[in-house]
């Protein structure tokens, strides 16, 4: 069965959503503390939300220096999936696992509300059980969720197609240059993403447009392993 | 010997600062209608151990590039002196 590590700062507050959707999805989560040096054999470590480290700094910044982050770190190196959502996003371009910076929203307010999202890419650990131009809505709650960085930067981004979500046209809660939501890393093992799909994984939280998101990482191993040179995105898979 | 570092991180130029912004439309509700380009950012105090002034300066640094500012997105100033 697969393995997701949910690695807990102080600070975390989206580790038990996370951990539930992860276990809804049919995978076997396990939480891993940020003074732990390893991640429990796990086969993907998830950066819940929250704010590690009260945000101290710059989100991220603190918690990037956790223990734990030196094993997340050689995980990703040796090809492993991470995933950060919201604040996790947040520590993984504070630790250069990707690129960019996330900045305060461009109108200073916090933004708690559903957003509507476009799947840009299905060649993701994050998104491959997706349809490519799916318009998807997702809570977003976030303070800092512009999403920056230099031009070159993001032309390389779009140019090799590592803008995997994108906030729908006039949707953009934040300022993010390009309406960018989430990103992935050029192996594409490494994703981030600003909106919470962890919160809408069950009818009965009135959206369960977050579910697949979960279940995509359920799905990746196989996805990848007839042909992960390949690494094309199928508009056709659904 | 202890060197007394001060830093000063600010958001990179060009780079939109809300909180300035917002700052500038108050100053000037409150009749400062001359104040613009204003921009907010982070200062930043330390004392250091070091063996010399050049010494702190490059640890200062370091600390700056690996932590107190980000790179991406601000400069950042520094000054040492020795107390």
């Amino acid at each position: 069965m697969l393995r997701v590590a949910v690695v807990r700062f102080p600070g975390s507050n989206c580790d038990e959503d996370a951990y539930g959707a992860v276990e809804l999805a049919g995978a076997e989560a396990r939480y891993v503390w940020h003074r732990d040096t390893g991640l429990d054999g796990a086969d993907v470590a998830l950066l819940p939300g929250g704010f590690s480290y009260g945000d101290y700094l710059r989100a991220g910044a603190i918690a990037r220096f956790s223990p734990v982050m030196a094993a997340v770190r050689k995980h990703a190196e040796a090809g492993g999936v991470v995933i950060g959502i919201c604040n996790g996003f947040q520590i993984l371009c504070e630790a250069h696992l990707l690129p960019g910076a996330l900045m305060r929203n461009d109108r200073l307010t916090f933004v708690s509300k559903p957003v509507a999202c476009i799947v840009e890419q299905t060649d993701t650990p994050l998104t491959c059980a997706l349809r490519q131009g799916a318009r998807v809505s997702l809570p977003v709650a976030h303070g800092d969720g512009r999403y920056v960085a230099d031009p070159a930067s993001l032309a390389e981004l779009e140019s090799e197609g590592r803008v995997i979500l994108r906030y729908a046209g006039g949707a953009n809660p934040n300022g993010s240059l390009n309406d960018i939501a989430g990103i992935s890393n050029a192996a594409r093992n490494v994703v981030g993403i600003m909106p919470h799909p962890e919160r809408a994984v069950e009818p009965l939280l009135g959206n369960s447009d977050g579910a697949e998101f979960f279940t995509s990482i359920m799905r990746w191993p196989a996805e990848r392993a007839p042909a992960a040179a390949l690494a094309t995105s199928d508009p056709t898979r659904s | 010997m202890k060197y007394r570092v001060r830093v000063r991180v600010m958001p990179r130029g060009g780079l939109l600062d809300p909180q300035g912004q917002a700052v500038e439309h108050a100053l000037g509700a409150l009749g400062f209608d001359g104040a613009d380009e204003v921009r907010i950012g982070r200062a930043i105090e330390l004392a250091l151990d070091a063996g010399s002034s050049d010494e702190a300066e490059t640890l200062a640094r370091a600390m700056c590039d690996r932590l107190l500012a980000n790179p991406v997105t601000e400069d950042y100033e520094l000054a040492v002196e020795g107390r």
